[in-house]
């Protein structure tokens, strides 16, 4: 019923901008002394507007059409027409899980900032401003909206991190900031280089357009440029665990929960049916950064002091499982891929909600200080538990489906790979149990913890959303699948068409 | 009925854990206990209905995962074998709920140990009923997470945390291989369902390996693996082994069981003995048909499984831990059911994990039940002397020892008349798999006789260490407190109930059911679920008169034709004779079925065979009362003397410090120098770091450039105008 109804993704896009409009002229507008009132009523404005963007895209999810593999919710709008752009925003069964899940975090995130107290209108601008900008990156269907939006959203967060994050944040920001854009600029050149081969940026178009063998390659490297170090791969992943150590937790939910998202998704959108190739010649090179990301990384995660840090670095080892799933390039791979990029959505966004429910009651993330929390907080020790045993991957948790699902599709290109991957589940039950036990149970030896309470009321709201995801699609993972199928079908029918044709 | 046996108790889980603080402890566990000894009651009907009325179906439940061809479904499946692990799981676990009244009565967070206890519950069954690969493993890390949960009980126990973790890592060792198999069984069959992957491999259907078009018979199919190839049956039934390894803790990876023990001792019974470490045995059998086609693998299942009842038996004789004894004893007796697993005798080891579930059971709770009458003591070597004050836990714990060391007579004949053939389960079970592993080295598998030979063996170390316990614990002289002594006492009838049933099955459940499992019945119990056993009607005619029971030989005619068939497809079709030359094993069983005679005739085993158990058995317990009773506090003094011998054993062969020193140690090495050299100085030092630190430092440099006298700009100047001339006149030269 709304598919016909053209403009519901632009409307779903820019609800939140409208939002921290609204608050903007607010803050803007405001007397001085009216600024707690202005910070009050900014957290409302915001919750209101990501409500109603999760509203939004639920009838989107419902109104969907899981047998179509096309693009649908279409809308065009001319601009630059005469050159090849346009304005164009649509959603297929690979983008549109990924809008559904970033309105389904960002509420919770507003949630979860009540911490936050200095400069809150503007904190919630940035987050309103991202969530605009990312949900933009997966509704785009022009390269140049694309760019846009996928480098919009680094200003937010770079500014979320630089402004309410922790005691080293400005190095976070910039190494953040650096890395990032770094790869974007060689992505920028090659999206310029497909213009003036194509004459469009119309991604549409460009799907079906066959480039070159050799640009194809070139293109490739530029845009994995991009996308491995949003993933972040080994070894461009060092800016990740700084970011998250640094940012607010909210800005953590978001940056694990979906800015990492991107990376996969572009690989989806772009270099996979693009430069299907480029894509078969560097597989081997993807699968050797993928494994040495999910062993590498899992056993820094060992070792590290910081509650976040390791989480972070269990991020990077559970990005190694989507990238060598999407590179399989099978149905079991890719779906996999997919699904194990929103399942860890849930998963390490609750992960990081965790570290924030202890972080603001003691300001610390050191492991070392925490122990026995079991006695004074029983549960949170056992929702704590169920995600590190989701992070784990305990089959009934959604963590198990993605990566069992990545592995078997591994698995069908080669022993190796889905070998290398099954080391990295071993490992990290080391890290997560290991860290479990230091935090939650023992003796509480620190007498600082003797009066820490347990969740409140909001946290519990935040949490029960989360649980609730992560068991369902563990236990019954079709509702996802079911609306990845057919795009990852089509995806996949045409990336092998593509391979044989260009070797004749 | 089903539905019901498998939720009940994941229900009661629930509602006891989410409400355990709001309902109060008693009424926690009225609901678990009750749900459970009600789906215990249900499995009863359930076993009887199936294993005599033949009712097997499966229930699907709801889908799991469907991506392409990977469909998994969670499923109830009833058959044979799932009907016997039924019984075993939930009998043991009901009365370990009832026994853990008694026990746990003094602990604050009851709730939740009967929670934790449901929870294992479930995923038990679940791993047992499950119709697919996946679902299997769901169970299988299921209920390694109840096991960890219930090792780390007491959580204000460091030794308790880091055996719970020890136990759960290890188990990940083992899942790795399992998960690898269940990959490796999706790339060649396409599916991970027991039907499509069974039925493909004994009818050795065409099959497509993931990553090439051609189609081969499932026998023949290969798998490559760093550029060598491999028979893919082979390799499937190796990595699902390592799985079962883990679980089973088997030798390499049995290093978590000791441990285990940290938690309350009914956990020990129910999990760490009866039921959660025999689902390595359960695996094997239920994928029989993948083994029967992997003599290889098969073999190496034969080879671990003695190693590790040899191994165990041999570290059981050197502990003080009176929990750890029995817990050695129980990794041992597991190795007793692997190598007949791995000899293709898959209904022999199922029986022993049948008995072995009650009477390890039984010697569980009563080790429980001494420790609580000590009040919280497990040294052996301050206990003694105990039978006058605990006299039932006493006499309960001698049907546990008799039972497990296989006391019994052999059968044999005096003046005409037939006697003996009657003892405790062990002797029916344990005595069954020595015998029947000398049949098959007899038949020529490599393996069967010194797999016999590992089988005496450990028998005679079995009987010592368990009379050692004995000895130790309830005669001689008191070596603990006079206080303690004073007030131990036998414990209440709400855990001596519990250890009555229990012992009642130690006593007959061999008796009872032998010819069921593996005697004249077996092919009528078993049904299309396992392969009888060479003792199943039909099989072995002419030992069916010399063993006591099985001599109806009119039956043999009606049995092959009714209930051979199934258990013989896989031999009745081309490939049978193959695969027998080859692997020589379990398709024997099935081949002769068809009256195959003369190919086995005159290997049923000599009268030796039957008595070496006996006499090994009656010498260990001789020994025993020579050591700890005769020459009391002699176990001791050899201990004190600390010989390279007894420090070896006392040590467990030192697997806990080599493991330390090469993978706790290696994976703390590896993060650090990964993190402190790979992140932080080489890929921060010379990526983001260094690029800035590099552009500062040449940004200062420039800046100092500009120093603002005018002779430096002139000389700089003259210099590179020196230079320009140079090039000019070089290049100049050049043409």
């Amino acid at each position: 019923m709304f598919g016909e109804f053209e403009a519901f993704l632009s409307i779903l896009t820019f609800v939140p901008a409208l939002g921290a409009l609204v608050i903007a002229i607010f803050r803007f507008t405001a007397r001085a002394e009216d600024q707690a009132q202005i910070d009050k009523n900014s957290r409302m404005v915001a919750w209101v507007a990501t409500m109603v963007t999760l509203a939004l895209s639920l009838i989107l999810l419902f109104s969907f059409d899981q047998d179509t593999a096309g693009f649908q919710f279409v809308h065009e709008i001319e601009w630059l027409s005469q050159i090849g752009l346009g304005y164009r925003l649509g959603v297929d069964g690979l983008s549109v899980l990924f809008v559904v899940l970033t309105a389904f975090l960002m509420p919770l995130c507003i949630m979860a900032s009540g911490a936050i107290q200095k400069r809150v209108a503007d904190y919630m601008i940035a987050f309103l401003l991202l969530e605009t900008l990312v949900i933009g990156v997966f509704c785009a269907l022009d390269l140049v909206v694309f760019y846009i939006f996928f480098e919009g959203g680094l200003i937010p967060m770079f500014i979320i991190i630089g402004v309410w994050g922790g005691q080293n944040r400005v190095y976070a920001a910039f190494k953040f900031f650096l890395y990032t854009l770094l790869g974007s600029v060689l992505m920028l050149v090659a999206m310029i280089y497909m213009f003036l081969q194509a004459g469009t940026t119309d991604i549409t178009v460009l799907l079906d357009h066959e480039f070159a063998r050799n640009a194809q390659m070139w293109m490739w490297l530029a845009f994995f440029a991009s996308f491995a170090v949003k993933m972040p791969m080994w070894p461009v992943h060092t800016w990740l665990p700084d970011a998250h150590v640094q940012a607010p937790t909210a800005g953590s939910v978001i940056l694990a929960g979906i800015l990492l998202k991107m990376g996969g998704y572009g690989f989806l959108r772009f270099s996979l049916p693009m430069f299907p190739e480029a894509s078969d010649y560097f597989a081997p090179l993807v699968f050797a950064l993928s494994i040495i990301a999910i062993i590498y990384t899992s056993l820094v995660a060992f070792r590290q002091t910081d509650i976040k840090k390791l989480i972070a670095y269990s991020s990077v080892a559970h990005m190694g499982f989507v990238t060598m799933g999407l590179f399989a390039m099978n149905e079991t791979g890719v779906q996999g891929a997919i699904f194990q990029m929103i399942s860890h959505g849930f998963i390490s966004g609750a992960l990081f909600l965790c570290v924030g429910v202890i972080y603001d009651r003691m300001h610390t993330r050191e492991i070392a200080f925490y122990g026995g929390l079991v006695h004074r907080m029983p549960v949170f020790a056992v929702i704590f538990g169920l995600f590190t045993m989701a992070n784990v991957g305990l089959p009934g948790t959604s963590g198990f489906v993605g990566e069992i699902m990545t592995m078997v599709g591994a698995f069908q290109v080669s022993w190796w790979i889905a070998t290398g991957a099954a080391v990295g589940v071993i490992l990290s039950a080391m890290y997560m149990l290991t860290v479990y036990r230091n935090v939650v149970f023992g003796e509480i030896t620190n007498p600082k913890l003797e009066n820490i309470t347990d969740i409140n009321r909001m946290e519990w709201a935040i949490f029960i959303p989360l649980i609730i995801m992560t068991l369902w699609l563990g236990i019954s993972s079709t509702m996802v699948t079911d609306i990845t199928a057919a795009s990852v079908e089509n995806l996949i029918n045409q990336y092998q068409a593509a391979l044989p044709a260009a070797a004749q | 009925m089903a539905p019901i046996i498998v939720f009940g108790p994941l229900l009661a889980s629930a509602f006891a854990g989410l409400f355990g603080n709001y309902i109060g402890h008693r009424a926690a566990q009225i609901v678990t206990t009750a749900t459970v000894v009600l789906s215990a009651i249900l499995s009863w009907i359930v076993f009887f209905d199936v294993t005599m009325g033949g009712n097997t179906y499966t229930i699907q439940v709801l889908q799991w995962m469907s991506v392409g061809d990977f469909d998994v479904s969670w499923a109830i499946k009833i058959d044979n074998l799932s009907a016997v692990m039924l019984v075993v799981v939930n009998t043991v676990s009901s009365l370990v709920h009832i026994y853990s009244w008694g026990y746990m009565s003094h602990d604050p967070h009851r709730a939740r140990f009967f929670s934790y206890l449901s929870l294992f519950t479930f995923a038990m069954l679940a791993l047992v009923t499950a119709d697919n690969f996946l679902q299997l493993f769901f169970g299988w890390e299921g209920v390694g997470l109840a096991s960890y949960l219930l090792i780390g009980f007491w959580y204000k126990k460091k030794s308790a945390n880091d055996a719970a973790i020890k136990a759960f890592v290890t188990n990940r060792v083992g899942d790795f291989g399992f998960a690898l198999g269940i990959m490796a069984i999706f790339s060649v069959f396409g599916s991970v369902n027991f039907e499509t992957v069974f039925s493909a491999i004994s009818n050795n259907e065409l099959v497509t390996v993931a990553g090439s078009t051609l189609a081969v018979p499932a026998q023949d199919a290969a798998l490559s693996f760093f550029g060598m190839s491999f028979n893919a049956i082979e390799l499937i039934a190796f990595l699902l082994f390592i799985g079962a390894m883990g679980k089973s803790a088997q030798f390499f990876l049995h290093v978590w069981l000791p441990d285990a023990m940290e938690g309350p001792t009914p956990v020990s019974a129910l999990i760490h003995a009866a039921t959660m470490v025999t689902a390595g045995v359960f695996l094997v059998c239920r994928s029989f048909e993948i083994y029967e086609l992997a003599p290889a693998a098969s073999a190496v299942v034969t080879v671990i499984g003695a190693i590790t009842a040899l191994f165990a038996a041999t570290v059981g004789l050197a502990q003080n831990d009176i929990k750890r004894v029995v817990a050695y004893s129980t990794c041992s007796q597991l190795g007793y059911m692997f190598f007949a697993a791995g000899l293709g005798l898959y209904s022999a080891a199922m029986f022993h994990l049948f008995t072995h579930a009650f009477f390890k059971a039984l010697l569980f709770l009563g080790c429980g039940a001494v420790i609580h009458g000590l009040h919280d003591e497990q040294d052996m070597r301050k206990m003694g002397g105990l039978y006058k004050m605990m006299p039932m836990t006493w006499v309960l714990m001698l049907i546990g020892t008799l039972a497990l060391t296989g006391v019994g007579l052999p059968p044999f004949t005096l003046f005409g008349m037939e006697l003996g053939g009657f003892g405790f389960a062990g002797f029916y079970s344990k005595d069954m798999i020595i015998e029947e592993a000398f049949m098959m080295g007899q038949e020529g598998l490599f393996f069967g006789l010194p797999a016999f030979w590992i089988g005496v063996v450990a028998a005679l170390l079995t009987s010592f260490y368990s009379w050692r316990l004995i000895f130790m614990t309830f005669h001689g002289s008191f070596r603990g407190k006079q206080d303690d002594y004073d007030h131990a006492h036998d414990s209440n009838w709400v855990m001596t109930g519990p250890l009555v049933l229990l012992a009642i099955g130690a006593v007959f459940a061999g008796a009872f059911f032998k010819d069921s499992f593996v005697g004249k019945d077996a092919f009528n119990f078993w049904g299309d679920a396992l392969p009888a056993g060479p003792y199943a009607e039909g099989n072995y005619p002419e030992y069916a008169d010399g063993y006591p029971g099985t001599s109806e030989y009119a039956d043999v005619a009606h049995a092959t034709d009714d209930h051979a068939a199934p258990t013989s497809d896989a031999a009745s079709d081309d490939h049978a004779t193959d695969t027998h030359a080859d692997a020589g094993h379990g398709e024997a069983v099935a081949d002769a079925g068809h009256g195959d005679e003369e190919h086995h005739g005159g290997h049923h085993p000599p009268a030796w065979v039957l008595w070496a158990p006996f006499i090994v058995t009656w010498t260990g317990f001789f020994a025993a009362i020579w050591f700890y009773l005769v020459k009391e506090g002699m176990g001791a003094r050899i201990a004190a003397r600390g010989g390279p011998l007894h420090s070896f054993l006392s040590n467990k062969w030192y697997f806990d410090e080599i493991y330390h020193f090469i993978f706790v140690r290696g994976a703390k090495g590896l993060g650090d120098l990964f993190w402190k050299i790979g992140d932080v100085r080489i890929i921060d030092g010379w990526g983001p770091n260094g690029v800035a630190g590099t552009t500062l430092a040449f940004a200062k440099r420039m800046a100092k450039a500009q120093s603002g006298y005018l002779y430096h700009y002139a000389f700089v100047m003259l210099i590179g105008v020196v230079g320009l001339l140079l090039w000019a006149q070089v290049s100049a030269g050049g043409q």
